[in-house]
């Protein structure tokens, strides 16, 4: 790609961390230049980083893209406030991200990245131990919280088929650990760590590192398409909390629900009682499509990645 | 002295680091497994080692097993292991995968398929799955043959298990999925009989109570705790079969695949005829 002008790439949430993350990956490519667009401050943001601090839904952000010289979005400035009135995060989440694809239809933005999650399946006691791409997304069933991101999900899926002329991909990487401040590295790094007395589900992990070399595959040219990003493997939730030499407070599950929600309302905990069935069933994803597709495979061994949540950021 | 010499040697003889087979035979178990020791299904060697050393003392010294036929368990390779299902709890479940860990001349990890509630149980939620059961699910299945695994299949499923005593060595209907599931990944069959499981828990069927309770059976057994789950020292006589191949569309209606399942179940069936007139004695 030599000689060639640098594409713009535009990310949505690049102050967060993991933004900062993908930013930093993305970064060290010659062949993009990054603009952020976040209504947050871009704490320790590089020189040549054009930052827009504007909310996406408002018209500065169309103007954003109103020049027609945006190559890709990277969208993954997704609300995740537990505390946030639902109406909230609704608006910011869903209706932000209906704005932003149809910018990208409006002025011919040719590719765009939704960083979704494997949440999305939801944790069931009958899941196949890997869901494939093609399973339907049921984490909305038990769990009502989780709906904007399926309907996100859903969103850039229909997208993919609306927009043929737009190279959508769809990425939905399993539990990010790293210095992001996502549910399960925030789970993880709580001591002593509640667990649910009698269950420990496999669970899949991946580094924010190598979320973001999967997002950088997914800006290759000719990619297009609904991808599960796994990182280097899955092991019992207790082996990760020993391996971070937590102390564990195992509750009965009929106590673990009341016990729960009374933390979360008193303000001690910042967990919806429902993300309890993530540490009681398994929620797990084949990732072949991802490694065959993007030629993707995770690079940090499941050491590294277990043992990233208590790095310095 | 000869006493203290006596005593002296009783403590060598007693802390003398001696051979233990269950232990080799999980090591020389060809699992795929991670850096933590834990396979994509959660299985653990470790975990795996408690569970045979449990289902060996069953198989040898409780239920006395006899396997014969062991040689039709493919050393390597896919398979599918077929069996009649009895007795109230799957104790012929253990049995048979002690008979495949401890006394095959390569030891294979039979996984046997569990409800699908399973997982909602605590303990049992994550030891099946320490221990090598899966859940019950056609992809589960088709993975695990595909990764070149033993897998346990009872086709009579809940029916089996529940029997009552009348019933007894009567096959249940099968259920269709493993044949699509074996013709689908080119997987041969080896056709089981347990014979004794059959009559580890004699059970009565109350339908009254049953029904009252919407469940499918409600077995009681003539002796406290009334249920199966403590089961008369019975000798179990495990009779493999000859692989069977079979070739053909996986998605073929159903009749066509009950054809090749009523092969298997005829297969079981002289099987289990073979079995029940060499057998003196239920009990030894």
């Amino acid at each position: 790609m030599t000689g060639a002008a640098p594409k713009k790439v535009v990310i949505t949430g690049i102050a967060g961390r993991l933004g900062r993350v993908v930013a930093r990956a993305l970064h060290h490519d010659p062949q993009f230049v990054l603009e952020g667009l976040d209504r947050r401050e871009f704490v320790g943001r590089p020189k040549d980083v054009v930052h827009h601090q504007v909310d996406v839904r408002s018209k500065k952000a169309r103007d954003v893209f109103r020049a027609g010289d945006v190559a890709a979005l990277v969208h993954m400035g997704l609300m995740h406030d537990p505390r946030a009135t639902a109406a909230d995060v609704y608006s910011w989440n869903v209706a932000g991200t209906m704005k932003l694809l149809e910018y990208c239809q409006t002025y011919r933005v040719p590719k765009v990245v939704v960083l979704s999650s494997a949440d999305v399946y939801g944790p069931r006691p009958d899941n196949p131990q890997f869901l494939s791409e093609d399973a339907p997304l049921l984490a909305a069933q038990r769990f009502p919280q989780m709906r904007d991101l399926v309907e996100i999900d859903h969103l850039a899926s229909t997208f993919l088929w609306k927009a043929r002329e737009i190279e959508t991909v769809v990425l939905r990487p399993v539990h990010i650990l790293g210095s992001v401040h996502n549910a399960p590295s925030n789970y993880l790094r709580l001591d002593p760590v509640p667990t649910l007395l009698g269950f420990d589900p496999m669970v899949q992990v991946i580094h924010e590192r190598d979320v973001a070399r999967a997002v950088s595959a997914a800006l290759a040219p000719g990619v297009r398409g609904i991808y599960n990003v796994v990182g280097p493997g899955q092991v019992p939730l207790s082996v990760v909390l020993r391996e971070l030499g937590r102390r564990t407070l195992p509750i009965p599950h009929p106590l673990a629900k009341p016990l729960w929600s009374l933390a979360f309302r008193a303000g001690v905990s910042s967990y919806p009682v429902a993300e309890f069935d993530f540490i009681r069933y398994i929620c797990m994803v084949d990732g072949s499509r991802a490694a065959k597709d993007l030629g993707f495979a995770a690079r940090s061994s499941l050491r590294e990645t277990i043992l990233a949540v208590d790095e310095p950021a | 002295m000869a006493v203290a010499d006596w005593i002296r040697r009783r403590i060598a003889d007693a802390t003398r680091p001696r051979p233990d087979p269950v232990a080799e035979r999980t090591r020389a178990l060809a699992v795929r497994d991670n850096e933590y020791g834990f396979d994509a299904f959660g299985m653990g060697r470790d975990q795996v080692r408690t569970a045979v050393r449990v289902a060996g003392w069953l198989y040898r010294h409780y239920f006395r097993a006899e396997a014969k036929g062991l040689e039709h368990v493919p050393a390597t390779g896919r398979v599918l292991i077929v069996s009649n299902h009895s007795g109230q709890l799957p104790y012929d479940g253990m049995v048979l995968s002690a008979a495949c860990m401890l006394d095959a001349a390569q030891p294979r990890l039979l996984r046997s398929m569990v409800e699908h509630f399973v997982p909602t149980v605590p303990f049992a939620s994550y030891l099946m799955a320490r221990w090598g059961q899966i859940i019950g699910t056609p992809e589960n299945c088709r993975r695990l043959l595909e990764d070149d695994e033993a897998i346990l299949v009872f086709p009579e499923g809940a029916r089996g298990i529940s029997k009552p005593f009348s019933k007894r060595y009567q096959l249940a209907p099968f259920g269709l999925g493993f044949m699509r599931l074996a013709l689908a990944t080119n997987t041969p069959i080896v056709p089981v009989a347990v014979i004794g499981a059959e009559e580890q828990a004699p059970a009565v069927n109350l339908r009254m109570v049953a029904k009252l309770l919407g469940t499918p059976s409600f077995p009681v057994v003539p002796y406290p705790p009334f249920v199966g789950v403590v089961p008369l020292p019975v000798k179990y006589r495990l009779h493999f079969g000859e692989p069977m191949v079979f070739t053909g569309d996986p998605d073929e209606d159903d009749e066509a695949i009950t054809e090749k399942v009523t092969a298997v179940k005829r297969r079981i069936e002289s099987l289990i005829h073979v079995g029940l007139r060499e057998r003196k004695h239920v009990f030894w």
